[in-house]
């Protein structure tokens, strides 16, 4: 038994949706931009992809198979002739959809899908990102040091003994926060729990 | 088939109808520098058609 897609359906029957979609593709390939709800973009965009694709290939079977979906010849005859050389070199990406905002009357969210007209350039891997997120590693650990040390301070004027103590224990919260992260947040709640110890112990002094 | 068993009272309708509250959206300034205009984000201008930051807009419109 054929299954119907999950989510909401263009149109009320399976049918209708094919429907629109064909026109919305013809349309697309006539005019090369339209304008449309959102959703009708989002559902547009794979089915339109699929035929550039198609087009691509460019013989009789894909034509054929173009021309099942859209009906008229003289929109296929553009696809196959004008709009597929201009993705010769495009893996794939042909359609751009841009919002712009809901539609007076119904509210309803509007969008441009166009075909793209810019010559494709490939991009350029960034190696910049590896060395970036290991610097981003590094700088967090002498912040929460610092902050540990600050914590510190402030019991070392009410408390010489705990503080004394908590100075041994900052040595090798540090010793930690040098190995590695999870350790050293560890230290850093020990270190806490010293503080509020070492707060009652001066209070009571 | 299921049924509310009481009247709901003025109260209990004007304290829920009361949470039903407008937020302003968060605008953006359009990135031409010629409009300068508020528009929603990730959406083109409507006063100029531009979308897209600085570096690559395109007209939309």
């Amino acid at each position: 038994m054929p299954t119907p897609k999950k989510g909401a359906r263009l149109g009320g029957s399976p049918a209708h949706q094919r429907l629109i979609l064909s026109n919305l593709a013809t349309s697309l390939f006539e005019h090369g931009r339209i304008t449309t709800t959102e959703a009708k973009a989002r559902m547009l965009r794979p089915v339109a992809e699929r035929l550039i694709t198609k087009a691509k290939k460019g013989d009789l079977h894909n034509r054929r198979l173009v021309l099942r979906t859209i009906r008229d010849k003289g929109v296929v005859h553009t696809l196959f002739t004008e709009i597929a050389p201009q993705f010769a070199e495009r893996p794939g990406g042909y359609t751009r959809i841009t919002k712009i905002g809901p539609r007076k009357g119904d509210n309803a969210p509007m969008a441009v899908i166009e075909l793209v007209t810019e010559p494709y350039q490939p991009k350029q891997r960034s190696k910049a990102d590896r060395p970036a997120a290991a610097a981003t590693e590094t700088p967090a650990a002498p912040v929460v040091e610092e902050e540990v040390a600050e914590d510190t301070t402030a019991e070392d004027v009410l408390v010489e003994q705990v503080a004394a103590d908590e100075v041994a224990e900052e040595g090798d919260a540090t010793e930690a926060a040098a190995e590695d992260a999870p350790a050293e947040e560890t230290g850093t709640a020990d270190d806490a729990a010293e503080a509020g110890e070492a707060g009652e112990d001066a209070d009571k002094a | 088939m299921a049924v509310p068993k009481r009247k709901m009272s003025r109260s209990n309708t004007r304290h829920r109808r009361s949470q039903w509250k407008a937020v302003a959206p968060s605008l953006v300034t359009c990135a031409n520098p010629a409009c300068g205009a508020k528009h929603l984000p990730h959406r083109a201008c409507p006063q100029c058609g531009q979308y897209g930051a600085r570096a690559n807009q395109r007209p939309v419109l």
